[in-house]
């Protein structure tokens, strides 16, 4: 059983999938797509400690012997991310009991399910993978099932978003199999652990040169970096809550994950930074991403655009850790993807309990909800004050070690400018918490507090992003452990 | 030099025409299903690329070559990739690379459900909006962001942003209107 | 021990919320945990006192970077002067949102238990990182106190007050603090510093910069502005918090980089603090000068406190054994001073309904003890010999006298002159002039009829009045307190 853990993984919510299309119930489907979700968690986890005690954990499927068949391998960076994924989806997997009911239609709730189950399959499988092509396949299934599950959001706008992210996505999705392909050309193999061996042979030639650009600007596009964002502000905020919650979460720090894979495990790190200066060329968009998107952050009225765009702006954050090629800077990045999958989790889930209750995520309708629906709000603020990086909180870990890479780079202005997007986040943030707080209620009775099935799962997050800042040991040694292991190139 | 640059590699220019066709396509085009016609064209022109870098010079088609009699047929070779499996007389045939194929047939079922999807949002969207050009989406789509703006009014942004001339022609006067 | 004097608060924060039915259990367990805290704190003075350094870790939240409490003798200082503060503060509190009316009282006693758990971090702060969370955590849970009225205008100065608290904190204060990580491998306190010989050069003045800029609380101009905005507060708040645990917190931590981060030696070696005296000697002349046109009572006090913090941070910028000891002392002596000053405003306001200093004329005949208490305060605050304030101005001026700036010495004599401008007006018009209802044709209240403010405000502010009288006995020692950091530093 536990020699198949990497393939289980991937199975469990892909089988689950087509049961959920055909059961009747919503409420069965739902039950399996909790249970599903829990599974992989379970798994995750059990992952994690194996790769924690044997370093590689490496799956050949069917029993191909891996340079030629299909190799899943886990070492500890994608032992992390399916951590991050399963934890995500094993949360929101139960909110969304409750919230899909009153945002999608009856007939289509195991669709629907079966769609994230899809989603989550292929966001994993992504994850677990060590065949490039592989990616690719389970990057087309994450995001099919994403295109649809966009498109059930209440309001003809999710229709046009799920359609612009349909079109960008599939565009990034092709750049990366041009990439792949073209490495392919070069060394006959579609194997990370091979190709990593081979490439440095051919780092000179231009094929590879240009395979690079193609799987960057792929990447780049999936992860909404600056300026390849557009498609993301609209998903996020017209796609139902649950929908929201799960891809904010999980779908933009997996395809980061794609990007650390391709660019330092395959090309290595000393391509990466030395031949493409890689970290040159990141480390502006990165900038500009951080700056550009808290400032539109914060004309938004619309909240759940409003967290969509600082979600660009976070991107901007880890990809700024990344191009401090550093150690130090990769691990905010690989904590960040942790935290802020807790904190945007926590926080779009609270704006999931409002929408719940009065069906609008308009800044105007959040007047009085501090004393209307002190739970929510409170999971709001907690979430909020991470996001901005007030100490005790999981934002607070993860700008540290940005700010400490960059320090350590003497890269002043960069320190400089994280801070100060910071204070754009208390400035998004805040106005929607005064909003809440100090402004009375005009609305009609049905502002009450959300039912326990969103408030304990939103709360799950809340409080995680909360204990993970205050002992933040255990995150932070396996995020620097897996800094270590990509910037040291293949893992051993 | 140049044209044998050309005539050598012409599957790559043909592959970089179609690229650049299905782009253009894509983004100049306003209507939605062209929109995903160009997409298509887009993908294909990767589906060549993979499709003619798996052929050899000289190579026969990746089938295994019975030097006499009947053999088994064409076995697992898609699986294997391999240039490895063949026969005895694996001295003698050169084969075609048949992995790309393989790799493209999973692409094109990708395409085939992006197209789907593709048009079923189209579909839909022409349902909600009633028209599939994208000026028009916009223009509607503008409009309910600019009522969304105007009910936000009283908040501290639009008291920042009431001082700037372009943005008071949204907050003020036209917040008066909403209320009526 | 340490863990009580954050605990406790925290726990009396909860019963409050659990009391909110009763208005006098909620207050009586209000005034309790005052009293309790403050025998805590003077618990912790005793085994300071001696010698001991009790400390306690309570969290590791980033590897090699702590949640620690430690006692030191500066930190017991603050500590005694808010928890003490605070039991005076709470009984002023009770006849002040009675006889106001306010509303939302138990969220007031709540977040004003919180708040005074968030001071008791901050002295306690074993290391910078302990002291920047419980120094965040005190702008978060005043932010409430602040905007109690929430009216538009108390929504703005919440925004000014968060604004310029969070944004110096974040943009300076943490890039200090990584800052010093980066090359001192450690934040803990240390006697003699943990910077000396990791930076040099230019890099001095300017990380000491960010960190004097950083503390916002500290209200050195031009970072000053959040201060009087947070006047739109309930009077107790701007008693207790803004002239005592709030701002202190500031000056205290100020006080505490310049001994522990940087090491006095190391500053008075480096000669990076020359530029910072200028800054709080600019702060304390225009900051009085402010003062000066203010109108409103309240305000004119703020900017007062803006002037006066000023003189502590100019203490820690000389960067000497005296500097410090005045520095440390000035904390206790203004707090008291000015409290006193915070509690009669709040008087007149409950009794009278009066903000403006133009409107007090006369005032003095129907509420002598408040103005008695007021004139009191004010000498204080001013320096006149018998009373506490004088003592470490004393300190002060000695202490730029001895680092031979004489330039900074004329500012403190012309500084108090300022004050002796804004302040001895008030009482003096209080007493000597003619009530304005007898030439105005007569207000509700009449002339001479005695109008004092309730008995529970009376009691606290004749209280610390008395307290400026009576702390010249102990400010001396609250300066030998300070010696063992300051001679070891000296040493």
């Amino acid at each position: 059983m536990s020699d198949h853990l990497p393939v289980l993984q991937v199975l469990a919510p892909l089988l689950a999938a087509p049961v959920c299309a055909l059961l009747r119930s919503a409420r069965a489907a739902g039950a399996l797509a909790v249970l599903a979700s829990w599974a992989t968690l379970a798994v995750a986890l059990a992952l994690l400690g194996e790769v924690r005690a044997v370093g590689v954990v490496s799956y050949a499927i069917g029993d191909w012997v891996p340079p030629i068949g299909i190799e899943y391998r886990v070492d500890m960076v994608n032992a992390w991310v399916l951590v991050i994924v399963g934890t995500i989806a094993s949360v929101v997997s139960p909110y969304m009991i409750a919230s899909v009911s009153s945002e999608v239609e009856r007939r289509r709730i195991p669709l629907f399910y079966a769609a994230y189950l899809l989603c989550l399959t292929g966001l994993l499988g992504i994850a677990v993978t060590g065949d490039v092509f592989n990616v690719f396949v389970f990057l087309e299934i994450s995001s099919l099932s994403a295109y649809a599950l966009i498109a059930m959001g209440t309001g003809r706008r999710a229709l046009t978003a799920a359609f612009r992210y349909l079109v960008m996505g599939s565009v990034g999705a092709t750049f990366i199999v041009i990439g792949i392909g073209l490495l392919y050309v070069m060394t006959g193999s579609l194997n990370m652990a091979d190709l990593a061996v081979l490439l440095p042979e051919v780092w000179d030639s231009r094929t590879v040169k240009v395979a690079y650009g193609f799987l960057g600007v792929g990447c780049c596009l999936k992860l909404a970096l600056f300026p390849l964002h557009l498609w993301l502000p609209n998903a996020y905020a017209f796609a139902p809550s649950a929908v929201t919650a799960f891809l904010a979460s999980t779908a933009t720090k997996v395809a980061v994950y794609m990007l650390l894979r391709f660019f330092l495990t395959i090309f290595g790190a000393p391509f990466s930074f030395g031949t493409m200066a890689l970290d040159r060329v990141l480390l502006p968009l990165a900038l500009v991403a951080i700056a550009s998107m808290s400032m539109v952050a914060v004309l938004q009225v619309d909240v759940k655009r409003l967290l969509a765009y600082s979600s660009v702006a976070q991107i901007g954050y880890v990809v700024l850790g990344l191009s401090l090629a550093s150690v130090t800077g990769l691990t905010a990045t690989l904590l960040h993807l942790f935290n802020h999958a807790l904190m945007k989790g926590a926080l779009f889930m609270a704006m999931g309990c409002v929408v719940y209750r009065i069906g609008s995520a308009h800044i105007d309708a959040m007047a009085g909800l501090g004393r209307r629906m002190p739970w929510t709000m409170a999971a709001f603020l907690v979430g909020g004050l991470s996001l901005v990086g007030v100490p005790l909180t999981v934002g607070f870990v993860s700008k540290w070690y940005l700010i400490l890479g960059a320090i350590e780079r003497g890269w002043w202005p960069v320190a400089v400018v994280v801070l100060l997007a910071s204070l754009l986040a208390l400035v998004y943030v805040w106005r929607v918490v005064e909003t809440a707080y100090m402004r009375p209620y005009e609305g009609d009775g049905r502002a009450v507090e959300a039912p326990p099935g969103l408030l304990l799962p939103t709360w799950v997050l809340a409080a995680a992003s909360i204990y993970f800042g205050v002992f933040a040991k255990s995150t932070v040694a396996t995020a620097e452990q897996a800094a270590r292991v990509l910037m040291s190139g293949v893992g051993s | 030099m140049i044209i044998d640059l050309f005539v050598s590699h012409y599957n790559y220019w043909v592959v970089i025409l179609l690229m650049m066709v299905g782009f253009y396509t894509l983004i100049s085009r306003g209507n939605l299903v062209k929109k995903i016609v160009g997409l298509n064209v887009f993908q294909t022109s990767v589906f060549m690329l993979y499709i003619s870098m798996g052929r050899i010079k000289g190579g026969t088609p990746p089938i295994l070559v019975e030097p006499k009699g009947t053999g088994k047929g064409h076995g697992g070779a898609d699986t294997s990739g391999g240039v490895e499996m063949m026969g005895e007389t694996a001295a003698e045939i050169l084969y075609s690379n048949p992995l790309p194929h393989v790799l493209i047939l999973t692409a094109i079922v990708v395409g085939i459900a992006v197209t789907s999807v593709g048009l079923a949002l189209a579909v839909r969207v022409k349902e909600a909006y009633g028209t599939m050009e994208e000026d028009e989406i916009n223009r509607i789509e503008e409009e309910m962001e600019e009522a969304e703006w105007r009910r936000g009014r009283g908040e501290i942004i639009h008291e920042i942003l009431g001082k700037f001339p372009a943005r008071r022609a949204l907050t003020a006067p036209s917040g008066a209107e909403a209320d009526a | 021990m340490l863990g009580l004097s954050l605990a406790l608060p925290v726990a009396g924060a909860v019963s409050i919320a659990l009391l909110r039915r009763s208005p006098n259990a909620r207050e009586a367990a209000s005034l309790l945990t005052a009293g309790a805290l403050f025998a805590i704190v003077l618990r912790i003075y005793a085994s300071v006192s001696g010698g001991g350094r009790p400390s306690l870790a309570l969290a590791e939240p980033i590897p090699g970077i702590s949640v620690t409490l430690e006692a030191e003798p500066l930190g017991v200082l603050f500590a005694l002067v808010a928890s003490f503060l605070w039991i005076v503060t709470t009984m002023y509190s009770i006849g002040y949102m009675r006889g106001n009316r306010e509303s939302n009282q138990t969220r007031y006693y709540l977040f004003f238990a919180f708040a005074i758990a968030s001071a008791m971090g901050v002295a306690f702060a074993g290391n910078l990182f302990t002291l920047f969370v419980f120094y965040e955590l005190l702008s978060l849970t005043t932010f409430p106190l602040v905007t109690h009225a929430g009216t538009a205008k108390a929504r703005r100065a919440g925004r000014v007050y968060l604004g310029i608290l969070l944004t110096t904190s974040i943009a300076f204060l943490l890039l200090a603090i990584v800052w010093t990580y980066a090359v001192a491998g450690t934040l803990d306190f240390r006697q003699g510093g943990i910077l000396a010989g990791e930076v040099a050069g230019a890099a001095v003045p300017v990380l000491l910069g960010l960190y004097v800029f950083g503390i916002g609380k500290a209200a050195v101009m031009p970072l000053h502005r959040w201060l009087p905005a947070a006047m739109v507060a309930p009077t107790p708040v701007s008693a207790l918090l803004h002239a005592v645990a709030v701002v202190k917190a500031g000056v205290f931590a100020v006080l505490k980089v310049t001994v522990y981060v940087f090491g006095i030696d190391f500053l008075a070696e480096a000669g990076a603090s020359a530029w910072l005296t200028w800054v709080a000697a600019a702060t304390i002349i225009l900051g009085s000068l402010v003062a000066l046109t203010k109108d409103n009572l309240k305000a004119r006090l703020a900017y007062s406190t803006v002037s006066q913090l000023s003189y502590v941070v100019l203490g820690a910028m000389l960067a000497s054994t005296l500097g410090v000891g005045g520095g440390g002392a000035h904390i206790v002596t203004h707090a008291f001073g000015k409290i006193t000053l915070f509690f009669c405003a709040g008087a007149i306001y409950v009794a009278a309904h009066k903000t403006e200093v133009s409107q007090m004329r006369g005032l003095g005949r129907t509420m002598p003890v408040t103005m008695a208490a007021f004139l009191i305060g004010a000498l204080s605050v001013v320096g006149v010999p018998p009373l506490a304030g004088s003592v470490s101005k004393w300190y002060l001026l000695g202490a730029t006298l001895d680092s031979g700036q004489i330039a900074l010495a004329a500012v403190l004599v012309v500084s108090t002159l300022l004050n002796v401008a804004y302040l001895l007006p008030i009482p003096i018009l209080a007493f000597l002039s003619k009530p304005e209802g007898e030439t105005a044709g007569g207000g509700p209240q009449g002339g001479t009829v005695l109008n004092e403010a309730p008995a529970w405000c009376l009691i606290a502010l004749s209280f610390v009045a008395l307290g400026c009288i009576a702390l010249i006995f102990w400010a001396d020692r609250a300066f030998q307190l300070l010696q063992p950091i300051a001679a070891a530093a000296g040493g």
